[in-house]
């Protein structure tokens, strides 16, 4: 079915030329990256997680929100979503591809990356992400491609495939646990140290992925014959709601625990981020831009006006995931390396060279999705016609 | 050839996967690797800690005396200098690259669970901070191809063969103690100037590449020629830094744990630290 | 053959390009490697034949026991005692790397790693 990404309109393939060039230019200052060593980035002793792993903390989200359309069509009989499961499948390809990209880049010996699995060693929390990871992309890509092979040929898909199915939920609700364990289970971060950071992974992750499938439902109701359903549609506004609500009192709650203890290892991390400290306020403006966006946002959810108007909900879906991306990507790393463990404050800035790389790795998952997709839309179109 | 080429497609597919995957799999099935580090806690769990150290193996430990170090001033720095030179640590002059297995910091820094709110002597000044070569390290914990590890003797090592340079044990390390090589430690800065300086350099010690990470390993090649860790052998009689197997109760650091009372880093995340302080 | 004509020549083509190395040289094998051996010494640590086939396996395999098991005791061969080390163990006796190492080493372009880290005695880094 791949030829099906081969053709396309002149709008299709500049997209497609630009995010080739993106992914060239990222290549590019890859390599630049690979003989210098990864001080061509901003990381530093202090930070030494940045930019890639906050991207793939994120994207792990964003593949795991798949299961928000999989689990009603599939459980719970649910047939609006019915078209949607295939989009939210290669979603999710697209999204841990990414994630395994971001890892590899931020790697300071990315030739050894074998050694996870020539060594396993299960007392850690980053061989699990590997392999449930890896498991999920497989997981994805086989669903997706026997089933729209199925509906290519006009059947329904084989009985063989639901086990699959059935098991790519729970296994959507592990990985991002697994992620969240990796922050959770360090007895040295105060800022991650707190069980209720899976959960708000989870509830961040189902708000965010989502409202990126809204839009990209609505993207696709443009360029192609293929429509969602405004059903659906509204259907996942209120998932990302919901979502989004239980995000924003998740956040309260650290607030509230954070600041009523009054503990000062405990509030620390949340003054760098939010208010400043020290004098050092670097991130504080990200920080608040990202509030008022996610208020923003959940208002315009849930006003009934503008949740039914497209052009209004593609905005609130675009302010949510900006808020969401500066919270789980920027917030939730950098804010775990400041205050150090020796409460020294090190700001972080990411240089050029590391910007283009994380755009040529974006551009590669959008690249996939783009292609996964036209597949998707061509088989579904063929159909519509016959 | 009656096979339909999706088929043939399967079968290459399926039998590769199978001729990539075997040999690891039989490896990890009939050699597996020795356990080098606790999942869980080893010793007793009550928070009040009873001291129950594991009863077989040594572990290593220091008690930094700073009421000696403040009586020789300059002696830390010597320390830190003859580690450094010893180990072939590079020096990058900037902080964000910066490499240090044993360096000074204020008190609040060093010991962040303490309170400083009153000024003394001892709240003001500076004190020496290495790797603390836990008993229960977060750090072997959380790497995943088991490139540090802890020895028979206690000590938390490196393999730098080994490590993928994915800096999980730098976010696991409550002490701040791990360095990464941001970049090639061999290199010059821009006027020339050698990070390792060629006039010092010490050629029975290797140096490390970019992309592992790096921490002070108690001096394992001189602990293995019967010799004492260099910053230990740099204060000498002053008894500035006490070296001792802690697990040996005869042994000359376990007396000045008796006779002294001591502090440690952060004890309350339970991962036992074996660096002590007199202050 | 469906576009057989392009198939057959793209085929040879291919071929051509890959065994390049091979014909290339009229199966002529080059200037072979001449290792200088340390001087007075007669044997290694292994015989000859399985040193060439797997010193790399013999430098992991002491290196895991060194560093991981503790166990850095000298082994002896032939009443000789051997550091287990590349640069304390076997660059004792093999001390010119660029007249023994690199002699097969550059033959057959293969890059080690090691001397990223470890000094090869008598040079300059």
């Amino acid at each position: 079915m791949f030829e099906k990404a081969l053709v396309g309109s002149s709008k299709y393939k500049v997209w497609m030329a630009f995010l080739l060039a993106l992914m060239g230019i990222g290549g590019l200052c890859y390599v630049r990256q690979f003989n210098y060593g990864l001080g061509l980035t901003g990381m530093s002793r202090d930070v030494s997680w940045g930019i890639y792993i906050a991207q793939f903390t994120f994207l792990v989200g964003v593949a795991a929100s798949g299961v928000m359309v999989v689990l009603p069509y599939y459980l719970h009989n649910y047939k609006t979503f019915g078209k949607l499961t295939i989009l939210g499948e290669f979603l999710a390809v697209s999204a841990v591809s990414m994630c395994l990209m971001f890892i590899i880049a931020d790697l300071g010996q990315p030739m050894r990356a074998l050694n996870v699995l020539l060594h396993p060693t299960p007392n850690s929390i980053l061989f699990w992400d590997m392999i449930v990871l890896n498991v999920y992309l497989f997981l994805n890509i086989f669903v997706g491609w026997v089933v729209l092979t199925a509906e290519k040929k006009g059947i329904a898909p084989p009985k063989w495939i639901k086990p699959f199915i059935y098991v790519s939920i729970p296994w959507a609700v592990s990985i991002h646990t697994v992620t969240a364990f990796l922050y959770a289970g360090l007895p040295g971060r105060h800022f991650w140290l707190t069980a209720i950071l899976a959960p708000r992974f989870l509830a961040s992750a189902f708000a965010g992925g989502p409202a990126l499938l809204i839009l990209l439902c609505l993207i696709i109701k443009r360029v192609s014959k293929f429509d969602a359903g405004k059903e659906a549609i509204q259907k996942l506004v209120t998932i990302v709601s919901y979502a989004a609500l239980i995000n924003v009192f998740f956040v309260l709650l650290e607030f509230f625990t954070s600041y009523y203890s009054n503990i000062p290892g405990h509030m620390h991390t949340l003054d760098y981020l939010f208010f400043g400290l020290h004098g050092h306020s670097q991130l504080v403006p990200w920080m608040r831009v990202s509030t008022v966006f996610g208020i923003v946002a959940i208002v315009m959810l849930l006003v009934p006006y503008t949740k039914q108007r497209e052009d209004t909900l593609a905005l609130a879906c675009i302010l949510l995931f900006i808020s969401l991306w500066i919270d789980k990507g920027i917030g939730l790393v950098i804010g775990g390396f400041v205050p150090s463990p020796l409460e020294e404050i090190t700001a972080y800035t990411p240089n050029p060279n590391e910007i283009f790389i994380t755009l040529g790795i974006w551009a590669t998952g959008f690249f996939i999705l783009t292609v996964l997709y036209k597949i998707a839309l061509a088989v579904k179109e063929e159909k519509l016609i016959a | 050839m009656d096979m339909k080429r999706r088929d043939f497609l399967k079968i290459a597919g399926i039998s590769t996967i199978a001729g990539l995957g075997a040999p690891a799999a039989l490896e990890m099935l009939l050699k597996g690797d020795a356990p080098a580090s606790s999942f869980a806690s080893s010793a007793a769990p009550a928070e009040g800690a009873h001291g129950a150290a594991p009863v077989t193996g040594k572990q290593y430990g220091m008690v930094i005396n700073h009421r000696v170090f403040t009586a020789n001033q300059g002696l830390a720095q010597q320390c830190i200098k003859a580690c450094h030179v010893t180990h072939n640590v590079p020096d990058f002059q900037n902080p964000k690259d910066e490499i240090k297995w044993i360096w000074e910091t204020g008190f609040e820094n060093a010991f962040t669970s303490l309170p400083t709110s009153y000024p003394s002597e001892v709240i003001e000044s500076k004190f020496l901070v290495l790797c603390n070569h836990c008993a229960n390290p977060s750090c072997v914990r959380a790497c995943p191809t088991k490139a540090t590890f802890k020895t028979s003797d206690g000590v938390v090592a490196m393999d730098y063969h080994r490590c993928i340079g994915c800096r999980f044990c730098m976010a696991a390390c409550p002490f701040g103690s791990r360095s990464f090589n941001w970049r090639d430690p061999r290199g010059k800065d821009d006027k020339g100037r050698y990070f390792i300086d060629r006039l010092t350099l010490n050629k029975d010690f290797p140096t490390r590449m970019r992309g592992v990470v790096e921490k002070c390993n108690l001096c394992v090649e001189r602990l293995a020629k019967g010799l004492v860790p260099k910053c230990v052998e740099v204060c000498g009689d002053t008894k500035a830094i006490v070296f001792g197997d802690l697990n040996d109760p005869h042994s000359e650091i376990r007396e000045v744990l008796r006779t002294n009372f001591t502090i440690q880093r952060k004890p309350e995340l339970g991962t036992k630290p074996s660096i002590f302080y007199i202050v | 053959m469906y576009d057989g004509g392009k198939i057959i020549t793209g085929l040879i083509i291919f071929i051509g390009l890959m065994t390049f190395p091979v014909w290339h040289n009229g199966g002529n094998a080059g200037v072979l490697p001449k290792q200088e051996k340390p001087v007075g010494k007669t044997a290694c640590v292994k015989p000859t034949v399985e040193m060439r086939t797997s010193h790399m396996l013999l430098l992991n395999q002491w290196r895991d026991e060194a560093l991981r098991e503790e166990n850095r005791k000298p082994f002896t061969v032939d009443g000789q005692d051997y550091e287990k080390s590349l640069m304390v163990g076997c660059m004792n006796c093999h001390t010119d790397k660029k007249k023994f190492c690199d002699e097969c080493h550059l033959y057959t372009a293969v890059k080690p790693y090691c001397w990223d880290c470890h000094f090869p005695p008598k040079e300059n880094l």
